[in-house]
């Protein structure tokens, strides 16, 4: 898989998903829950404006001196024995990755969460070379299963599946044989990962924030596989978007707690791993070998443009926790791994219009992922940005669009032509009222309006015109 | 006080009552209503759809009108936003930037206007019924006026208010979205039809002109006895 999970189109895919009463069911209700513990958390923890202003502060400051700290960060990480790839590209990234598991003849890799490496296609590549490659956080071990389904949202991978779906599919592809009933269906994931990690060559994992400081890179999870997945193979590859970065312990430590309480509106999440590179003497576990690879695929083409700070981006979802467009189209509809206002921003710039060209348009911009995101992204402006690029430097809006807007635009700015418009609307509108308050089948774009609601009709007697004759109205 | 009115384009073609009403409040608590006949349009439908340079005109010849304005009040709070981002579209020319700057600064939606300029909190309107409130996106989290409705409406005599589920929730109006992305949109007002209907009130209030069209209509498609009004409306009842 890459950034794209399919080759639909996003007009048929939202035509399917909104047929999917149970995926909206289940979306719907998560966002409810979640909203109100992230809103709970946020509020028990006081001044959270400030926090986000903290928050903000922290991720710009480390994205406008991003080769300062990256710096930093390696020669740390080299400093305590690991290895540092800066990967230009996917492939790049992929390759050096691909050679690190040839060296070491590894069969077998377990994955912690990682949405970077579902960015670049990770999996298909080591798979393609003759790997095993499990997926060991709970979510994605359940789309692994059920042949690949792709994630439909960046923390809670398999939200759009149902216990029962879920229970289909260890029964047939794990051998469970037991209810439908979560915590006997995690059970059973666990028993049958565990003997995985006790296998495996090779742990590959994510990374939520490294510390250039330490050289550490840090994993905030529910389940502690990711801890499994670093302790038990003899190497361990990390792999970070290159943006992924705090300059010390002090920042990690405000952005874990906007993070945690934004994503699952947790205080803290069960485990909190902080690892520091390859196993020193005297450590009772950990890796022999450490692989830091930091990828930049598309990043840092954002960096000093409109869209920079995009790359603020903490990865926790509460923006798309709150879309009410993600409500009812769910993740799949985006055709990215990266779903929501945050995948409509973010996925053009990765992936490029061509493919992607409708995500902006897929918002009302009410703002709801603004005033949820807790490093300040101006989610909804960036959106409306994407937009002015698509129409006026891309020149990929629909022609009538245009034609439409610059007729608008001209009729607005002038105003002999609005008011003799206006009048005129009302007799072209004429045939379509038949005498009713409202207009059931608009003609021109209306029609798209009154395939769903009625259209009001236009007055005869505009608010100008009742001004103007009202007695002690329009002096003029 | 003398008070510049932007009817806003909606209202003056579709929903002349609500400009009546809003007159008629201002005048009620006093103020003298001056109505500028150049207005056009806040330029919303084009700017929102990326149409930022053909937008400049329209926003220019809108400054031009209101710039004498003592304040402008108008009776949505998405066309009072786009005021007051007026001097960011015009950041490269410093002149009209700043002009901008100086009219979004005069800029007030109609209730915000009226519970922290006028001070009043109390209109003096008497509507008999149940009512819910939707608040619109635009205007509770860019503008940032949470409360002045509520404070209004709370002290509408026999009007019971009754809290809206999903509240928060945009109705899937969005300017040009309600046609581009109809069947999402149709999904979204829906669920805003459905919190309210389930609020057992008679009547829905909201502040924006674009939302009422869009939920108002929808119920009407779905003959859903709610009747939508908006807060001007309900402020002038008496
Ligand atoms: S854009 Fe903001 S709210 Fe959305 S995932 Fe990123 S940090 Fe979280």
């Amino acid at each position: 898989m890459s950034i794209k999970i399919s080759d639909g189109q996003f007009k048929d895919k939202v035509k399917e998903n909104l047929q999917d009463d149970f995926m909206r069911g289940a979306v719907s209700s998560a966002q409810d829950r979640l909203r109100f513990r992230r809103l709970e958390t946020a509020e028990e923890l006081g001044n959270w404006e400030e926090w986000r202003s903290h928050g903000e502060e922290i991720r710009k400051h480390v994205l406008e001196n991003l080769d300062y700290y990256l710096q930093e960060l390696s020669e740390n990480v080299q400093k305590l024995g690991g290895h540092v790839h800066f990967a230009q590209t996917a492939e790049d990234a992929n390759r050096y990755i691909e050679d690190v598991v040839k060296k070491k003849e590894a069969k077998k890799i377990v994955k912690s969460k990682s949405m970077v490496t579902e960015e670049i296609g990770l999996n298909a590549v080591l798979e393609k070379a003759g790997c095993e490659v499990i997926e060991t956080d709970l979510g994605e071990y359940i789309l692994q299963l059920d042949e690949h389904d792709p994630p439909s949202h960046i923390v809670a991978p398999a939200l759009h599946k149902n216990k029962e779906q879920i229970r289909k599919v260890f029964a047939e592809k794990i051998n469970y044989t037991k209810s439908n009933d979560p915590t006997e269906l995690a059970r059973h994931a666990r028993e049958t990962l565990r003997s995985e990690f006790l296998t495996a060559d090779i742990g590959i994992t994510g990374c939520n924030f490294a510390i250039a400081e330490s050289g550490s890179i840090s994993l905030v999870t529910n389940e502690g596989n990711a801890r499994l997945a670093t302790t038990v193979p003899k190497t361990q590859i990390t792999v970070m978007g290159m943006e992924r970065i705090v300059p010390t312990f002090e920042e990690f430590e405000v952005l874990v707690s906007l993070l945690t309480r934004s994503a699952v509106g947790q205080k803290l999440t069960s485990y909190v791993t902080v690892l520091s590179g390859p196993r020193r003497e005297g450590d009772a576990d950990g890796p022999e070998e450490f692989h830091l690879v930091i990828v930049d695929n598309g990043r840092s083409k954002i960096l000093g443009t409109e869209f920079q700070s995009v790359l603020q981006c903490i990865r926790c979802a509460a923006c798309i926790n709150v879309c009410p467009v993600y409500r009812h189209i769910g993740g799949h509809s985006y055709n990215s791994i990266y779903p929501g206002p945050i995948g409509a921003v973010l996925t053009p710039l990765l992936g490029g219009y061509d493919d992607f060209k409708e995500l902006p348009y897929a918002s009302t911009l009410c703002g709801a992922c603004t005033e949820a995101c807790p490093v300040k992204i101006p989610l909804h402006e960036l959106l409306h940005k994407h937009r002015q690029v698509i129409v006026e430097k891309e020149g990929k809006a629909p022609i009538s669009e245009g034609l439409m807007m610059k007729a608008f635009g001209i009729g607005a700015a002038s105003n002999p032509l609005y008011t003799t418009g206006t009048k005129l609307a009302t007799k072209v509108m004429k045939p379509f009222m038949k005498d009713k308050e409202f207009i059931s089948k608009g003609p021109g774009p209306l029609k798209e309006w009154t395939a769903i609601r009625e259209f009001p009709t236009l007055k005869n007697e505009r608010f100008r015109d009742w001004y103007k004759n009202r007695e002690g109205g329009d002096k003029k | 006080m003398k008070v510049t009115l932007f009817v806003t384009c909606l209202v003056d073609m579709f929903e002349t009552n609500v400009g009546k009403a809003t007159v008629e409040l201002l005048e009620r608590l006093g103020c003298e209503i001056d109505f500028p006949t150049a207005q056009v349009c806040c330029g919303q439908p084009s700017y929102n759809s990326g149409y930022v340079e053909h937008t400049k005109s329209a926003i220019k010849k809108m400054i031009e009108t209101f710039e004498h304005a003592e304040v402008v009040v108008t009776p949505s709070g998405s066309c009072a936003t786009m005021f007051h981002e007026y001097p960011q579209i015009l950041n490269d020319e410093p002149g009209w930037s700043a002009r901008a700057r100086l009219l979004a600064e005069k800029t007030y939606e109609l209730t915000d206007f009226i519970v922290n300029v006028l001070k009043v909190e109390n209109v003096g309107a008497k509507l008999n019924g149940e009512a819910a409130y939707h608040p619109s996106c635009h205007m509770t989290r860019l503008l940032g006026i949470k409360d002045a409705p509520f404070t209004l409406l709370s002290n509408v005599e026999g009007l019971e208010m009754r809290p809206l589920p999903y509240a928060y929730n945009c109705c899937g109006f969005g300017g040009t979205f309600s046609v581009k992305m109809g069947n999402i949109s149709e999904q979204m007002v829906d669920e805003k039809v459905d919190a309210a209907v389930s609020t057992k009130a008679s009547i829905l209030v909201a502040s924006d002109g674009g939302c009422i069209m869009n939920i108002a209509g929808r119920m009407q498609r779905r003959h859903i006895p709610v009747k939508v009004m908006h807060i001007a409306e309900v402020l002038n009842a008496h």
